[in-house]
Protein backbone atom coordinates (compact mmCIF):
# COMPACT_ATOMS: atom_id res chain seq x y z
CA UNK A 1 0.00 0.00 0.00
CA UNK A 2 3.00 2.40 0.78
CA UNK A 3 4.91 1.56 -2.21
CA UNK A 4 1.43 1.92 -4.40
CA UNK A 5 1.29 5.35 -2.47
CA UNK A 6 4.94 6.53 -2.96
CA UNK A 7 4.49 5.59 -6.71
CA UNK A 8 1.61 7.71 -6.95
CA UNK A 9 3.73 10.47 -5.31
CA UNK A 10 6.57 9.83 -8.22
CA UNK A 11 3.58 10.05 -10.97
CA UNK A 12 2.77 13.21 -9.88
CA UNK A 13 5.03 16.18 -10.49
CA UNK A 14 5.79 17.95 -7.20
CA UNK A 15 4.06 20.95 -8.37
CA UNK A 16 1.05 19.11 -8.40
CA UNK A 17 1.50 17.72 -4.96
CA UNK A 18 1.67 21.02 -3.12
CA UNK A 19 -1.95 21.53 -3.19
CA UNK A 20 -4.34 19.79 -1.25
CA UNK A 21 -7.13 17.62 -3.13
CA UNK A 22 -10.13 19.53 -3.61
CA UNK A 23 -13.20 17.29 -4.54
CA UNK A 24 -16.18 20.35 -5.09
CA UNK A 25 -14.32 22.21 -7.86
CA UNK A 26 -13.32 18.90 -9.54
CA UNK A 27 -16.15 17.61 -9.59
CA UNK A 28 -17.56 20.80 -10.96
CA UNK A 29 -15.16 21.29 -12.92
CA UNK A 30 -15.55 17.96 -14.94
CA UNK A 31 -18.96 18.35 -15.31
CA UNK A 32 -19.13 21.56 -16.77
CA UNK A 33 -15.89 21.11 -19.41
CA UNK A 34 -17.96 17.49 -20.51
CA UNK A 35 -21.59 19.30 -20.37
CA UNK A 36 -20.22 22.31 -22.72
CA UNK A 37 -17.85 19.80 -24.92
CA UNK A 38 -21.06 17.74 -25.34
CA UNK A 39 -22.83 21.35 -26.67
CA UNK A 40 -19.92 22.44 -28.70
CA UNK A 41 -20.15 18.98 -30.50
CA UNK A 42 -23.82 19.80 -31.41
CA UNK A 43 -22.80 23.07 -32.45
CA UNK A 44 -19.85 22.19 -34.38
CA UNK A 45 -22.03 19.25 -36.51
CA UNK A 46 -24.68 22.59 -36.68
CA UNK A 47 -22.33 24.46 -38.31
CA UNK A 48 -20.47 21.79 -40.80
CA UNK A 49 -24.18 20.65 -42.12
CA UNK A 50 -24.87 24.23 -42.77
CA UNK A 51 -22.05 24.98 -44.62
CA UNK A 52 -22.20 21.85 -47.09
CA UNK A 53 -25.70 22.35 -47.45
CA UNK A 54 -25.19 26.05 -48.69
CA UNK A 55 -22.06 24.65 -50.86
CA UNK A 56 -24.42 22.39 -52.28
CA UNK A 57 -27.23 24.59 -53.03
CA UNK A 58 -25.05 27.14 -54.10
CA UNK A 59 -23.55 24.75 -56.27
CA UNK A 60 -26.67 22.97 -57.31
CA UNK A 61 -28.81 26.32 -58.33
CA UNK A 62 -25.52 27.57 -59.97
CA UNK A 63 -25.14 24.35 -62.72
CA UNK A 64 -28.65 24.88 -64.11
CA UNK A 65 -31.00 27.66 -65.30
CA UNK A 66 -34.46 27.48 -66.24
CA UNK A 67 -35.77 29.01 -69.84
CA UNK A 68 -39.45 30.05 -69.81
CA UNK A 69 -41.36 30.24 -73.34
CA UNK A 70 -44.66 32.17 -73.02
CA UNK A 71 -45.81 32.23 -76.34
CA UNK A 72 -49.25 31.61 -77.99
CA UNK A 73 -50.14 28.20 -78.84
CA UNK A 74 -49.35 27.71 -82.40
CA UNK A 75 -45.96 29.47 -82.07
CA UNK A 76 -45.04 27.24 -79.03
CA UNK A 77 -43.09 24.82 -81.11
CA UNK A 78 -41.42 27.46 -83.21
CA UNK A 79 -40.05 29.48 -80.50
CA UNK A 80 -38.88 26.18 -78.23
CA UNK A 81 -36.90 24.86 -80.99
CA UNK A 82 -35.29 28.25 -81.94
CA UNK A 83 -34.06 28.42 -77.82
CA UNK A 84 -32.87 25.12 -78.06
CA UNK A 85 -30.81 25.96 -81.23
CA UNK A 86 -29.62 29.47 -79.23
CA UNK A 87 -28.90 27.10 -76.29
CA UNK A 88 -27.09 24.68 -78.32
CA UNK A 89 -24.70 27.44 -79.88
CA UNK A 90 -23.95 28.76 -76.57
CA UNK A 91 -20.63 28.32 -74.69
CA UNK A 92 -21.15 26.73 -71.04
CA UNK A 93 -23.89 25.29 -71.86
CA UNK A 94 -23.80 21.33 -71.01
CA UNK A 95 -26.98 20.45 -72.11
CA UNK A 96 -30.51 21.73 -72.80
CA UNK A 97 -34.04 19.78 -73.20
CA UNK A 98 -37.29 20.99 -73.06
CA UNK A 99 -39.50 19.35 -70.31
CA UNK A 100 -42.26 16.80 -71.43
CA UNK A 101 -45.88 17.69 -70.33
CA UNK A 102 -45.37 14.27 -67.57
CA UNK A 103 -42.25 16.33 -66.23
CA UNK A 104 -44.34 19.62 -65.96
CA UNK A 105 -47.48 17.75 -64.64
CA UNK A 106 -45.17 16.16 -61.49
CA UNK A 107 -43.80 20.11 -60.92
CA UNK A 108 -47.37 21.44 -60.71
CA UNK A 109 -48.47 18.57 -58.88
CA UNK A 110 -48.31 19.23 -55.69
CA UNK A 111 -49.63 23.00 -56.16
CA UNK A 112 -52.68 21.85 -58.14
CA UNK A 113 -52.90 18.18 -57.76
CA UNK A 114 -52.57 14.83 -59.85
CA UNK A 115 -55.81 15.88 -62.35
CA UNK A 116 -54.47 18.68 -63.56
CA UNK A 117 -56.07 19.35 -67.09
CA UNK A 118 -52.43 19.96 -68.18
CA UNK A 119 -53.58 20.35 -71.82
CA UNK A 120 -55.79 23.20 -71.73
CA UNK A 121 -53.82 25.16 -69.70
CA UNK A 122 -52.00 28.21 -71.28
CA UNK A 123 -49.03 27.00 -69.42
CA UNK A 124 -45.14 28.22 -70.64
CA UNK A 125 -42.85 25.77 -72.06
CA UNK A 126 -39.98 24.97 -69.79
CA UNK A 127 -36.39 24.08 -71.30
CA UNK A 128 -34.06 23.12 -68.34
CA UNK A 129 -30.60 23.77 -68.89
CA UNK A 130 -27.33 22.31 -67.36
CA UNK A 131 -24.59 24.68 -67.43
CA UNK A 132 -20.81 23.13 -68.38
CA UNK A 133 -17.99 24.27 -65.40
CA UNK A 134 -17.24 27.45 -66.75
CA UNK A 135 -20.72 28.92 -66.52
CA UNK A 136 -22.49 30.64 -68.78
CA UNK A 137 -23.01 34.53 -69.57
CA UNK A 138 -26.12 35.38 -68.72
CA UNK A 139 -26.71 38.54 -69.81
CA UNK A 140 -25.69 37.84 -73.48
CA UNK A 141 -28.03 34.52 -73.43
CA UNK A 142 -30.88 36.94 -72.42
CA UNK A 143 -29.92 38.82 -75.56
CA UNK A 144 -29.80 36.58 -77.81
CA UNK A 145 -32.90 34.79 -76.09
CA UNK A 146 -34.85 37.90 -77.19
CA UNK A 147 -33.75 38.20 -80.59
CA UNK A 148 -34.58 34.66 -81.58
CA UNK A 149 -37.49 33.80 -79.17
CA UNK A 150 -39.75 36.84 -77.82
CA UNK A 151 -41.34 34.68 -75.28
CA UNK A 152 -38.41 33.45 -73.77
CA UNK A 153 -37.24 34.46 -70.95
CA UNK A 154 -33.67 32.94 -69.43
CA UNK A 155 -33.98 32.45 -65.25
CA UNK A 156 -30.40 31.21 -64.02
CA UNK A 157 -32.50 30.79 -60.71
CA UNK A 158 -29.60 34.05 -59.27
CA UNK A 159 -32.70 35.71 -57.52
CA UNK A 160 -33.76 33.40 -55.39
CA UNK A 161 -30.53 31.38 -54.72
CA UNK A 162 -29.18 34.24 -52.66
CA UNK A 163 -31.00 34.51 -50.01
CA UNK A 164 -31.17 30.53 -49.48
CA UNK A 165 -27.21 30.49 -49.65
CA UNK A 166 -27.06 33.67 -47.30
CA UNK A 167 -29.54 31.93 -45.36
CA UNK A 168 -27.26 29.06 -44.56
CA UNK A 169 -24.25 31.26 -44.33
CA UNK A 170 -25.95 32.87 -41.18
CA UNK A 171 -26.95 29.55 -39.94
CA UNK A 172 -23.41 28.62 -40.31
CA UNK A 173 -22.64 32.21 -38.26
CA UNK A 174 -24.53 31.11 -35.67
CA UNK A 175 -23.50 27.86 -35.15
CA UNK A 176 -19.78 29.49 -35.22
CA UNK A 177 -21.20 32.69 -32.50
CA UNK A 178 -22.23 29.49 -30.52
CA UNK A 179 -19.29 27.76 -30.54
CA UNK A 180 -17.03 31.20 -29.07
CA UNK A 181 -19.98 31.35 -26.34
CA UNK A 182 -19.18 27.90 -25.01
CA UNK A 183 -15.76 28.44 -25.25
CA UNK A 184 -15.61 31.91 -23.31
CA UNK A 185 -18.78 30.20 -21.17
CA UNK A 186 -16.04 27.59 -20.29
CA UNK A 187 -13.86 29.35 -19.45
CA UNK A 188 -15.70 31.92 -17.33
CA UNK A 189 -16.69 28.38 -15.19
CA UNK A 190 -12.84 27.15 -15.26
CA UNK A 191 -12.00 30.91 -13.60
CA UNK A 192 -15.00 30.83 -10.97
CA UNK A 193 -13.82 27.28 -9.91
CA UNK A 194 -10.20 28.42 -10.30
CA UNK A 195 -10.52 31.21 -7.88
CA UNK A 196 -12.63 29.45 -5.76
CA UNK A 197 -9.82 26.35 -5.10
CA UNK A 198 -7.17 29.39 -5.02
CA UNK A 199 -9.62 31.21 -2.22
CA UNK A 200 -9.86 27.93 -0.54
CA UNK A 201 -5.86 27.46 -0.77
CA UNK A 202 -4.46 30.85 0.53
CA UNK A 203 -2.69 29.34 3.53
CA UNK A 204 -0.94 26.99 1.01
CA UNK A 205 -0.22 29.60 -1.05
CA UNK A 206 1.42 31.99 1.96
CA UNK A 207 3.33 28.99 2.92
CA UNK A 208 4.59 28.18 -0.55
CA UNK A 209 5.58 31.76 -0.87
CA UNK A 210 7.13 32.21 2.03
CA UNK A 211 9.49 29.28 1.63
CA UNK A 212 10.56 30.60 -1.26
CA UNK A 213 8.15 29.66 -4.41
CA UNK A 214 7.91 31.48 -7.76
CA UNK A 215 4.18 32.85 -8.85
CA UNK A 216 5.09 29.65 -11.60
CA UNK A 217 5.61 27.56 -9.20
CA UNK A 218 2.43 27.76 -7.44
CA UNK A 219 0.15 28.66 -10.39
CA UNK A 220 1.58 25.48 -12.12
CA UNK A 221 0.06 23.51 -9.49
CA UNK A 222 -3.63 24.97 -10.19
CA UNK A 223 -3.00 25.42 -14.18
CA UNK A 224 -1.95 21.57 -14.27
CA UNK A 225 -5.14 20.35 -12.56
CA UNK A 226 -7.77 22.47 -14.28
CA UNK A 227 -6.39 21.30 -17.33
CA UNK A 228 -6.46 18.06 -17.18
CA UNK A 229 -10.14 17.96 -14.97
CA UNK A 230 -11.10 20.11 -18.76
CA UNK A 231 -9.35 17.74 -20.57
CA UNK A 232 -10.98 14.27 -18.97
CA UNK A 233 -14.50 16.18 -18.82
CA UNK A 234 -14.25 17.68 -22.80
CA UNK A 235 -13.23 14.15 -23.97
CA UNK A 236 -16.32 12.50 -22.11
CA UNK A 237 -18.49 15.36 -23.21
CA UNK A 238 -17.24 15.03 -26.82
CA UNK A 239 -17.85 10.97 -26.56
CA UNK A 240 -21.07 11.67 -25.38
CA UNK A 241 -21.83 14.10 -27.86
CA UNK A 242 -20.91 11.78 -30.98
CA UNK A 243 -22.57 8.77 -29.54
CA UNK A 244 -25.93 10.94 -29.78
CA UNK A 245 -25.16 12.33 -33.18
CA UNK A 246 -24.84 8.86 -34.51
CA UNK A 247 -27.67 7.47 -32.80
CA UNK A 248 -29.78 10.77 -34.37
CA UNK A 249 -32.74 8.91 -36.65
CA UNK A 250 -32.16 9.79 -40.01
CA UNK A 251 -34.27 12.29 -42.39
CA UNK A 252 -35.50 11.39 -45.48
CA UNK A 253 -35.76 14.06 -47.29
CA UNK A 254 -33.13 15.50 -49.07
CA UNK A 255 -32.01 19.16 -48.71
CA UNK A 256 -33.78 18.85 -45.29
CA UNK A 257 -31.07 19.91 -42.34
CA UNK A 258 -32.24 16.89 -40.06
CA UNK A 259 -31.23 14.96 -43.12
CA UNK A 260 -27.83 16.77 -43.15
CA UNK A 261 -27.06 17.05 -39.07
CA UNK A 262 -24.20 15.74 -38.26
CA UNK A 263 -20.36 14.59 -39.78
CA UNK A 264 -19.70 12.98 -43.19
CA UNK A 265 -16.29 11.70 -43.45
CA UNK A 266 -13.75 13.01 -42.16
CA UNK A 267 -15.70 15.75 -40.17
CA UNK A 268 -16.08 12.89 -37.50
CA UNK A 269 -12.24 13.94 -36.95
CA UNK A 270 -12.91 17.42 -35.89
CA UNK A 271 -14.89 17.14 -33.00
CA UNK A 272 -11.59 15.65 -30.97
CA UNK A 273 -10.35 18.99 -31.08
CA UNK A 274 -12.60 20.07 -28.71
CA UNK A 275 -10.80 18.45 -25.67
CA UNK A 276 -7.61 20.15 -26.87
CA UNK A 277 -9.23 23.73 -27.41
CA UNK A 278 -11.43 23.33 -23.82
CA UNK A 279 -7.42 22.19 -22.34
CA UNK A 280 -6.45 25.38 -23.98
CA UNK A 281 -9.05 27.45 -22.53
CA UNK A 282 -8.82 26.29 -18.81
CA UNK A 283 -4.74 26.50 -19.01
CA UNK A 284 -5.28 30.16 -20.14
CA UNK A 285 -8.42 30.83 -17.41
CA UNK A 286 -6.47 29.38 -14.50
CA UNK A 287 -3.34 30.75 -15.05
CA UNK A 288 -4.71 34.28 -15.54
CA UNK A 289 -7.04 33.51 -12.41
CA UNK A 290 -3.81 32.29 -10.55
CA UNK A 291 -1.14 35.05 -11.32
CA UNK A 292 -3.93 37.56 -10.41
CA UNK A 293 -4.49 36.25 -6.97
CA UNK A 294 -0.88 36.03 -6.25
CA UNK A 295 -0.17 39.48 -7.01
CA UNK A 296 -1.93 40.05 -3.91
CA UNK A 297 0.04 37.98 -2.05
CA UNK A 298 4.19 39.30 -1.43
CA UNK B 1 23.58 23.08 6.67
CA UNK B 2 26.93 24.80 5.62
CA UNK B 3 28.43 28.08 6.47
CA UNK B 4 26.39 31.14 4.75
CA UNK B 5 27.61 32.62 1.29
CA UNK B 6 27.84 35.79 3.06
CA UNK B 7 31.21 36.87 4.19
CA UNK B 8 31.50 37.86 7.60
CA UNK B 9 31.12 41.91 8.08
CA UNK B 10 28.41 41.90 5.36
CA UNK B 11 25.15 42.78 5.99
CA UNK B 12 22.90 40.27 4.79
CA UNK B 13 19.68 42.26 6.06
CA UNK B 14 19.65 46.06 6.92
CA UNK B 15 16.73 48.42 7.50
CA UNK B 16 17.38 52.15 7.46
CA UNK B 17 15.07 55.03 9.30
CA UNK B 18 12.06 52.32 8.41
CA UNK B 19 8.49 53.84 9.61
CA UNK B 20 5.21 51.78 9.23
CA UNK B 21 2.10 52.83 9.67
CA UNK B 22 -1.41 50.72 10.03
CA UNK B 23 -4.64 52.67 9.02
CA UNK B 24 -2.83 56.14 9.38
CA UNK B 25 -1.35 54.74 13.25
CA UNK B 26 2.23 54.64 13.22
CA UNK B 27 3.35 51.78 14.62
CA UNK B 28 6.64 52.46 14.98
CA UNK B 29 9.74 54.87 12.88
CA UNK B 30 13.07 55.54 12.79
CA UNK B 31 13.88 52.18 12.76
CA UNK B 32 17.77 50.94 12.11
CA UNK B 33 18.42 47.53 12.36
CA UNK B 34 21.75 45.71 10.66
CA UNK B 35 21.62 42.02 10.76
CA UNK B 36 25.84 40.74 9.95
CA UNK B 37 26.51 37.08 9.27
CA UNK B 38 27.30 34.94 12.73
CA UNK B 39 24.82 37.60 14.32
CA UNK B 40 22.67 36.33 17.44
CA UNK B 41 19.75 39.21 18.46
CA UNK B 42 16.57 39.05 20.08
CA UNK B 43 13.58 41.57 19.49
CA UNK B 44 11.71 42.13 22.54
CA UNK B 45 8.84 44.50 23.21
CA UNK B 46 4.98 44.25 24.47
CA UNK B 47 2.41 43.07 22.11
CA UNK B 48 1.27 44.75 19.63
CA UNK B 49 4.74 46.78 19.42
CA UNK B 50 5.31 45.52 15.89
CA UNK B 51 7.72 42.57 16.68
CA UNK B 52 6.42 40.69 13.51
CA UNK B 53 5.71 43.51 11.25
CA UNK B 54 9.58 44.29 11.85
CA UNK B 55 9.96 40.35 11.04
CA UNK B 56 8.23 40.47 7.72
CA UNK B 57 10.15 43.41 6.70
CA UNK B 58 13.13 40.93 7.01
CA UNK B 59 11.69 38.55 4.32
CA UNK B 60 9.86 41.10 1.99
CA UNK B 61 6.56 40.00 3.73
CA UNK B 62 5.81 44.15 4.11
CA UNK B 63 7.18 47.06 2.44
CA UNK B 64 7.98 50.02 4.77
CA UNK B 65 6.24 52.89 4.95
CA UNK B 66 9.25 55.31 4.93
CA UNK B 67 12.62 54.40 5.01
CA UNK B 68 14.62 51.72 3.42
CA UNK B 69 15.04 48.17 3.45
CA UNK B 70 18.09 45.92 2.15
CA UNK B 71 18.06 42.12 2.17
CA UNK B 72 20.94 40.58 0.38
CA UNK B 73 22.02 44.60 -0.63
CA UNK B 74 18.69 44.79 -2.89
CA UNK B 75 16.59 47.05 -1.81
CA UNK B 76 13.07 45.73 -1.11
CA UNK B 77 11.11 47.79 -3.46
CA UNK B 78 13.27 47.20 -6.30
CA UNK B 79 12.75 43.21 -6.28
CA UNK B 80 10.45 41.87 -8.85
CA UNK B 81 7.96 38.81 -7.23
CA UNK B 82 10.91 36.31 -8.34
CA UNK B 83 13.22 38.14 -6.45
CA UNK B 84 12.08 37.93 -3.81
CA UNK B 85 11.38 33.85 -4.08
CA UNK B 86 15.00 33.51 -4.92
CA UNK B 87 15.33 35.94 -1.36
CA UNK B 88 13.63 34.16 0.78
CA UNK B 89 15.29 30.85 -0.40
CA UNK B 90 18.03 32.49 1.35
CA UNK B 91 16.15 33.57 4.92
CA UNK B 92 14.80 30.83 7.05
CA UNK B 93 11.27 32.01 9.04
CA UNK B 94 9.85 30.42 12.04
CA UNK B 95 6.69 31.25 12.98
CA UNK B 96 4.28 31.13 16.26
CA UNK B 97 1.68 29.54 14.35
CA UNK B 98 4.29 27.14 12.31
CA UNK B 99 1.96 26.57 8.78
CA UNK B 100 1.74 23.56 6.96
CA UNK B 101 0.80 21.37 4.35
CA UNK B 102 -1.62 19.33 6.10
CA UNK B 103 -1.99 17.43 3.66
CA UNK B 104 1.84 16.25 2.78
CA UNK B 105 3.75 13.65 5.68
CA UNK B 106 6.27 15.91 7.76
CA UNK B 107 9.23 14.91 5.42
CA UNK B 108 7.71 16.25 2.62
CA UNK B 109 6.85 19.49 4.05
CA UNK B 110 10.01 19.77 5.76
CA UNK B 111 12.04 19.77 2.15
CA UNK B 112 8.92 21.98 1.11
CA UNK B 113 11.89 25.05 0.41
CA UNK B 114 13.63 22.15 -2.13
CA UNK B 115 10.97 21.33 -3.84
CA UNK B 116 9.76 24.62 -4.63
CA UNK B 117 13.29 25.35 -5.63
CA UNK B 118 13.32 22.39 -8.19
CA UNK B 119 15.66 19.95 -6.04
CA UNK B 120 15.27 16.85 -4.73
CA UNK B 121 15.74 16.07 -1.20
CA UNK B 122 18.68 14.09 -0.27
CA UNK B 123 17.12 11.10 1.94
CA UNK B 124 20.30 10.81 3.55
CA UNK B 125 20.75 14.49 4.71
CA UNK B 126 16.57 14.67 5.17
CA UNK B 127 16.46 11.94 7.70
CA UNK B 128 19.21 13.63 9.59
CA UNK B 129 18.26 17.27 9.62
CA UNK B 130 14.89 15.27 11.24
CA UNK B 131 16.75 13.69 13.78
CA UNK B 132 18.58 16.34 14.45
CA UNK B 133 15.48 18.55 15.58
CA UNK B 134 14.32 15.33 17.01
CA UNK B 135 11.35 14.66 14.54
CA UNK B 136 12.79 11.37 12.76
CA UNK B 137 10.18 8.99 14.27
CA UNK B 138 7.33 11.10 12.53
CA UNK B 139 8.29 11.72 9.42
CA UNK B 140 5.85 10.45 7.44
CA UNK B 141 3.18 11.88 10.40
CA UNK B 142 0.49 14.84 9.06
CA UNK B 143 1.62 17.94 10.64
CA UNK B 144 -2.10 17.71 12.42
CA UNK B 145 -1.25 14.94 13.97
CA UNK B 146 2.21 17.11 15.41
CA UNK B 147 2.10 18.75 19.25
CA UNK B 148 2.84 22.16 19.24
CA UNK B 149 6.57 21.45 19.96
CA UNK B 150 7.12 19.34 17.35
CA UNK B 151 5.20 21.73 15.16
CA UNK B 152 8.11 24.63 15.44
CA UNK B 153 10.93 22.07 16.09
CA UNK B 154 9.66 20.82 12.10
CA UNK B 155 9.11 24.82 11.20
CA UNK B 156 12.79 24.98 12.25
CA UNK B 157 14.08 22.25 10.03
CA UNK B 158 11.95 23.75 7.41
CA UNK B 159 13.78 27.11 7.91
CA UNK B 160 17.51 25.11 7.95
CA UNK B 161 17.06 23.21 5.15
CA UNK B 162 18.38 25.79 2.62
CA UNK B 163 21.20 26.36 4.70
CA UNK B 164 19.76 29.91 4.61
CA UNK B 165 22.09 32.99 5.82
CA UNK B 166 19.89 33.98 8.30
CA UNK B 167 16.88 32.79 10.56
CA UNK B 168 14.33 34.69 11.73
CA UNK B 169 11.85 33.26 14.57
CA UNK B 170 8.92 35.01 15.68
CA UNK B 171 7.87 33.78 19.08
CA UNK B 172 9.27 30.18 18.41
CA UNK B 173 8.42 29.16 21.98
CA UNK B 174 5.14 30.67 22.46
CA UNK B 175 3.32 27.49 22.21
CA UNK B 176 5.51 25.34 24.38
CA UNK B 177 6.63 24.22 27.81
CA UNK B 178 9.92 25.97 29.14
CA UNK B 179 11.77 22.17 28.18
CA UNK B 180 10.79 22.45 25.20
CA UNK B 181 11.82 26.50 25.09
CA UNK B 182 15.34 25.43 26.00
CA UNK B 183 15.74 22.96 23.24
CA UNK B 184 14.45 25.28 20.49
CA UNK B 185 16.72 27.89 21.78
CA UNK B 186 19.62 25.00 21.85
CA UNK B 187 18.79 24.21 17.92
CA UNK B 188 19.27 27.83 17.09
CA UNK B 189 21.98 28.62 19.28
CA UNK B 190 23.67 25.70 17.22
CA UNK B 191 22.62 27.19 13.67
CA UNK B 192 24.12 30.67 14.86
CA UNK B 193 27.14 28.75 15.78
CA UNK B 194 27.30 27.42 11.76
CA UNK B 195 27.57 30.73 10.85
CA UNK B 196 23.85 31.72 10.39
CA UNK B 197 22.26 35.18 11.42
CA UNK B 198 19.57 34.80 14.11
CA UNK B 199 16.94 37.34 14.94
CA UNK B 200 14.19 36.17 16.99
CA UNK B 201 11.52 38.16 17.88
CA UNK B 202 10.09 37.33 21.86
CA UNK B 203 8.70 38.93 25.16
CA UNK B 204 10.01 35.55 26.79
CA UNK B 205 12.70 37.43 28.87
CA UNK B 206 13.75 33.84 30.69
CA UNK B 207 14.66 32.76 27.34
CA UNK B 208 16.67 35.56 26.79
CA UNK B 209 18.27 35.14 29.89
CA UNK B 210 18.78 31.31 28.73
CA UNK B 211 20.61 32.61 25.51
CA UNK B 212 22.89 34.94 27.04
CA UNK B 213 24.45 32.09 29.33
CA UNK B 214 25.41 30.15 25.98
CA UNK B 215 25.74 32.95 23.11
CA UNK B 216 26.76 36.67 23.24
CA UNK B 217 23.56 38.16 22.16
CA UNK B 218 22.37 41.64 21.40
CA UNK B 219 18.97 42.39 22.51
CA UNK B 220 16.76 45.07 20.85
CA UNK B 221 13.09 46.58 22.85
CA UNK B 222 10.72 48.50 21.13
CA UNK B 223 9.80 51.12 23.42
CA UNK B 224 7.71 54.26 22.75
CA UNK B 225 7.64 53.23 19.30
CA UNK B 226 11.14 53.21 18.67
CA UNK B 227 13.85 50.06 19.00
CA UNK B 228 16.59 50.65 21.66
CA UNK B 229 19.41 48.38 22.94
CA UNK B 230 18.31 47.24 25.80
CA UNK B 231 20.53 47.31 28.74
CA UNK B 232 21.84 45.35 31.76
CA UNK B 233 18.68 44.54 33.23
CA UNK B 234 17.89 41.68 31.18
Amino acid sequence: MIARRDRTRQAVPAAARVVPPSGFTARLTLFSAAAMAFLAVFALALSMATGRIADRWSDELARTATVRISAPAVQMAAQTAAVLAVLAATPGVASARALSADEMQLLLGPWFGPDLPLASLPLPQLVEVVEAPAGIDAEGLRLRLAAEAPGAVLDDHARWRRPLVEAAARLRILAMVSLALIAVTTAAMIVLAAQAALAANVQVIRVLRLVGARDQFIARAFVRRFTLRALVGAVAGVATGLVALAFLPAAKAADNLMAEFGFSGAEWLAPLAIPLLAGLVAWGATRAAALAMLRGIR
Amino acid sequence: MGQGRQGRGARVIELQSVAMTYGGGELFADVSLKLAPGSFQFLTGPSGAGKTTLLKLCYGELVPTSGQVHLFGQEVRDMRRNDTARMRRRVGVVHQDCSFLDHLPLAENVALPLTVAGRAADASELAELLAWVGLAPHAQALPPQLSGGERQRAALARAVIMAPDVILADEPTGNVDWEMSLRLLTLLVELNRMGKAVLIATHDLNLIRAAKSQVSARVLRFQNKRLQVAGAEL
